[in-house]
């Protein structure tokens, strides 16, 4: 599944013994993956490989994390991996959406890979229908998390440090008292798949997802990776002098390629 | 979602449909249908099926040094117009698919163009291939495609250019696309292509999907 890069040289493929896994999940509004854009492009991340899969729609491009005419050149794909040694962090970016009745080999591959590359955890961006939301989801904040038990253990009581909230589960047949909670995450594309098959593989996950809609969702993926930097602090929140609150939104980098994503300029005729 | 007359619908999403969201939607008669459509697939094509013409071996490779496909029918109708002819290029093999978007309705009466991809040689120079696919590739059938073709191939320095099209409507510019002369070429290429392009390189966020991509 993994082809790394040819660097030329005989260079080794990448060693993620002991990583991070930072990935997204293909979900409403496609936050998880602007998100993934968001830390790529500010931390300036080296591409390492890509993935060689049949489950999503082929794409190609141009780099999208171009910053001059030099760098514009190199192609891009649907499912490519980057990697910062430094903060030992590897990225996975999913540019395309899942095939249909292709999610579940798509799990199984990643999370074979993960075993067999040895990374110590993976971290699935991830967002949800806001209108499935219930009376209760409806106060305080969008953003919840989710942890498989072994990722809890390891952790212990930093999320409760955070202050953050995890994902509640929902009655099995709603309207029916006494039913079986389930996990439901409905516009969360294979992020239930992907969680409840790491729980029970014993790999170490954590979910970190937002409840929004389809529209401009931009101020989502900031919202998301502000959530994401609280717990890993890949970049540094600086305080700000003028309002003394720390407001590390300025601080990412927003991709070339987040242009016209809206459609082109209006033709001047219509004035 | 609640619509304007107060029913809840899905709302959609770029994202797709969830697994069990699909699977939940699906009512007896869709499961009927896609079964039925799914057997289709498979009676009247088997898996995608790549046959050479010589009659060879099925281990048989063609030789390739340069190989040029046009996908889509007015790239196909390019080379038929301008570069191919029953002098110099002779037909080599052939790709039979079949899907849903097939204009056909029986196996007897199957168009060439609906669900063939053929596959030319130069004469002068065996290992030059060409290949016309204006049939339509269905996304899970895109991987399969390309297995079968590029596994058939004894590559020898392989060059590959693929020719497109796509609508200029699509084309992402700062300017609105009326202002543009179209039509006009764009192009994608890869590190270890060091030629000359003739035109300009695709910008971003312009992307290709499909079969040009895959």
């Amino acid at each position: 599944m993994f082809i790394p890069c040819d660097r030329g040289g005989g260079s080794a493929a990448p060693d993620f013994k002991g990583f991070t896994l930072l990935m997204p999940a293909v979900s409403v509004g496609n936050v998880g993956q602007l998100a993934i854009d968001l830390v790529i492009s500010t931390l300036d991340m080296a591409k390492v490989g890509y993935f060689y899969t049949d489950c999503l729609v082929p794409m190609v491009g141009n780099n999208p994390y171009a910053t001059a005419e030099e760098n514009s050149m190199e192609l891009s794909i649907n499912a490519e991996v980057y990697s910062l040694p430094s903060k030992k962090l590897v990225v996975l970016q999913i540019r395309s959406p899942f095939i249909k009745n292709k999610y579940r080999p798509f799990c199984e591959t990643l999370l074979t890979w993960v075993k067999s590359s040895k990374c110590a955890r993976v971290v699935l961006l991830s967002s949800s229908h806001a209108y499935q939301r219930d009376d209760e989801q409806l106060l305080g904040t969008p953003l919840r998390y989710l942890l498989t038990p072994d990722l809890e253990k390891a952790l212990g009581g930093r999320m409760k440090e955070l202050n953050w909230k995890e994902m509640e589960k929902v009655a099995a047949y709603p309207g029916i008292s006494n039913t079986d909670k389930v996990l439901h995450i409905p516009g969360g594309g294979i992020t239930k798949l992907l969680f409840t098959e790491s729980c029970s593989e014993g790999i170490q996950m954590a979910v970190l997802l937002k409840f929004c809609s389809e529209g401009d969702n931009i101020p989502d993926a900031f919202v998301l990776v502000n959530y994401l930097n609280e717990w890993l602090q890949l970049i540094k929140s600086e305080v700000s002098t003028s309002n003394n609150s720390t407001d590390p939104s300025s601080q990412w980098k927003i991709p070339s390629s987040w242009r016209l994503l809206f459609g082109n300029g209006l033709p001047p005729a219509l004035f | 979602m609640a619509t304007f007359f107060g029913e809840v619908v899905v709302a959609p999403s770029r994202a797709g449909l969830d697994e069990e969201e699909e699977a939940r939607e699906e009512t007896p008669e869709d499961r009927e249908i896609r079964r039925e459509i799914e057997k289709k697939r498979y009676r009247r094509r088997g898996r995608l099926r790549l046959e050479l013409r010589s009659g060879g071996c099925a281990e048989e490779l063609l030789v390739c040094s340069r190989f040029i496909v046009a996908i889509g029918r007015n790239a196909a109708a390019f080379l038929s117009s301008f570069i191919l002819d029953s002098v110099c290029w002779e037909v080599v093999g052939v790709v039979k698919l079949w899907n849903e978007w097939c204009r056909t309705s029986s196996t007897t009466n199957v168009l060439p163009t609906d669900s063939f991809c053929l596959f030319y040689r130069l004469i002068s120079d065996p290992t030059v291939l060409l290949c016309q696919c204006s049939c339509y590739v269905a996304e899970d059938q895109q991987f399969q495609w390309l297995e079968k073709v590029f596994g058939s191939m004894q590559k020898k320095g392989l060059q590959v250019t693929i020719l497109s099209t796509c609508p200029v409507a699509d084309y992402k510019t700062q300017e609105s696309t009326l202002t543009l002369v179209s039509p006009f070429l764009k192009a994608l290429k890869t590190k270890e292509f060091q030629e000359q392009v003739c035109c300009p390189l695709l910008e971003q966020p312009n992307i290709v999907r499909d079969l040009p991509a895959a």
